[in-house]
């Protein structure tokens, strides 16, 4: 098979929790001087090592605080992990929520490129790929107009066709399959449909084991942190499935 | 450090958005925009010269000049360094989500404030013009001092939102900061008027120096002072060194605290 474009070894991540926040200078010394810093060390992420290939289309599934967040930071590199390594090659346009990058006062002209610009695209770029953009986003005048006065529907068509006209080459998205009205979201999966035909890697982290069921080739299955199962879609959902029930 | 400078030329291009949009953020929804950086340094010299020019009246001769001169050096610093502050945490929906160079933050800032300080320098040419101050080759030698104060507010900058990020209090405290620095700055009275053993406040007090540089172009007409700009230079070097040590090496745990 070919290069892997993700791969972690051995990777941890590690937080300290303080028991108290402390967020003052004077706390700090105080506490500092007293050794009565507590905090406890929490591992949100340990011992995870796979690889992903070119053109896999990975689900990442766990219960609410499994990890699985943290796990798609690390790989866009918005976090370091504390030990262990991460080699990511390509570029990546996260979805982590729609719209992250948003400056909710300038406007949605303004923003496609500000998005765009931090998705490390150039000028050029953008201004070819404005308008296709705008008509895939369906804003019209709109455009013009102030971010914070969109309804929520708009701004994530906004944000889904942005991350989705920049053809990165790992797309890795978190929970947002569901945007906009029927019409749109009929629009969104063909072309997520389209991605996945392109031989697009993609990331995918969902609670809808029917959506992961639907669109990804390979799951990997996070429990407290740690990888509890890395196979294919059919075996690891169904032994996740099992493993709720049982714990219900 | 090459890696340094690759993503610096990899991500100039957002360098330039973030810059544009903190000037189009500043004079959001005013009607005049950013015209008012040509206008509120000319109100407030209008305003700080009726007030004190007749106490000082002898002893600093075109009092408008010396003041908008040492004004406006001023608060490109204080405006500079108050909004870098907050600067990393106000950006935290964007730090969390989407990886990019985090230092773009406030020198995005910087830039942007050094490019409408450069607009309110038309002021200080006007009063030129209007005083009739005399016009001299030395004042050539004035943008030397404006780049080694860039570097010396970008410097302050890096090493104040990063601390920010650790301690919000020095958003707080900072207001302090910089009333002391104001008033030990001389922008507005003439230094023989504070006592013998106070003036090492002023030596001690990097934008006094700066300003003193400056004043020394455009003002006084006497060109560069080599100790004077020696000490600024140090300024400028040990606080970009300092900015950069300490933000290279805390900008990944930035992200747990904001």
């Amino acid at each position: 098979m070919n290069e892997p474009v993700v791969k972690i070894q051995n990777m941890a991540m590690q937080f300290k929790i303080t028991t108290q926040k402390v967020d003052h200078l004077k706390e700090y010394f105080i506490k500092f001087l007293k050794r009565d810093l507590n905090y406890r060390e929490f591992y949100a992420l340990k011992d995870i090592s796979f690889q992903i290939y070119k053109g896999e289309r990975v689900g990442i599934i766990g219960h609410n605080g499994a990890g699985k967040s943290t796990l798609l930071k690390l790989i866009s590199g918005v976090m370091k992990p504390t030990s262990g390594s991460i080699d990511v090659k390509g570029s990546i346009a996260p979805l982590l929520e729609l719209g992250a990058g948003f400056d909710s006062e300038l406007s949605g002209l303004d923003n496609i490129f500000l998005n765009g610009a931090i998705l490390g695209k150039s000028k050029e770029f953008l201004t070819e790929h404005f308008d296709s953009i705008v008509e895939y986003a369906e804003l019209g005048d709109f455009i013009n107009v102030p971010i914070k006065n969109y309804s929520s529907g708009m701004k994530a068509r906004l944000g889904f066709s942005i991350a989705t006209c920049l053809n990165p080459d790992i797309l890795i998205i978190d929970e947002i399959l569901g945007v906009g009205d029927q019409r749109f979201r009929k629009k969104s999966s063909q072309t997520m449909g389209e991605l996945i035909e392109s031989g697009k890697t993609i990331l995918l982290v969902s609670h809808s084991l029917q959506q992961i069921e639907k669109l990804c080739s390979r799951v990997i299955w996070i429990d407290k942190g740690m990888l509890k199962m890395d196979g294919d879609t059919q075996d690891v959902c169904q032994a996740y499935k099992e493993f709720m029930n049982h714990r219900s | 450090m090459y890696d340094y400078f690759k993503s610096f030329y990899d991500y100039r291009y957002l360098l330039q958005v973030m810059v544009r949009r903190d000037i189009k953020n500043k004079y959001r929804g005013s009607y005049l925009g950013i015209l008012w950086s040509l206008l509120n340094p000319l109100l407030q010299m209008v305003v700080l010269t009726i007030i004190f020019s007749t106490l000082f009246e002898r002893s600093i001769e075109n009092f408008a000049l010396y003041m908008i001169s040492g004004r406006i050096l001023f608060d490109f610093f204080s405006g500079t360094t108050t909004m870098s502050i907050r600067s990393l945490t106000t950006s935290s929906s964007l730090i969390k989500k989407v990886y990019f160079p985090k230092y773009i933050v406030p020198l995005s800032r910087v830039i942007s404030n050094f490019i409408i300080f450069l607009i309110s320098l038309i002021d200080l040419a006007l009063v030129i013009v209007i005083t009739g101050a005399s016009l001299s080759w030395e004042m050539l030698f004035a943008p030397v001092y404006l780049i080694i104060f860039m570097l010396f507010t970008l410097g302050c900058s890096l090493i104040l939102s990063t601390i920010a990020v650790f301690f919000r209090d020095i958003e707080h405290l900072y207001g302090i900061v910089t009333m002391v620095l104001m008033y030990f700055s001389a922008i507005f009275y003439p230094i023989d008027i504070l006592p013998k053993n106070a003036e090492f406040l002023l030596l001690f007090n990097p934008i006094y120096q700066f300003i003193l540089g400056f004043r020394g172009c455009v003002y006084y007409n006497v060109g560069i002072s080599y100790f004077n700009l020696v000490v600024c230079l140090v300024w400028a070097v040990v606080s970009l060194f300092l900015g950069l040590f300490l933000f290279k090496r805390n900008q990944d745990k930035f992200i747990l605290y904001i």
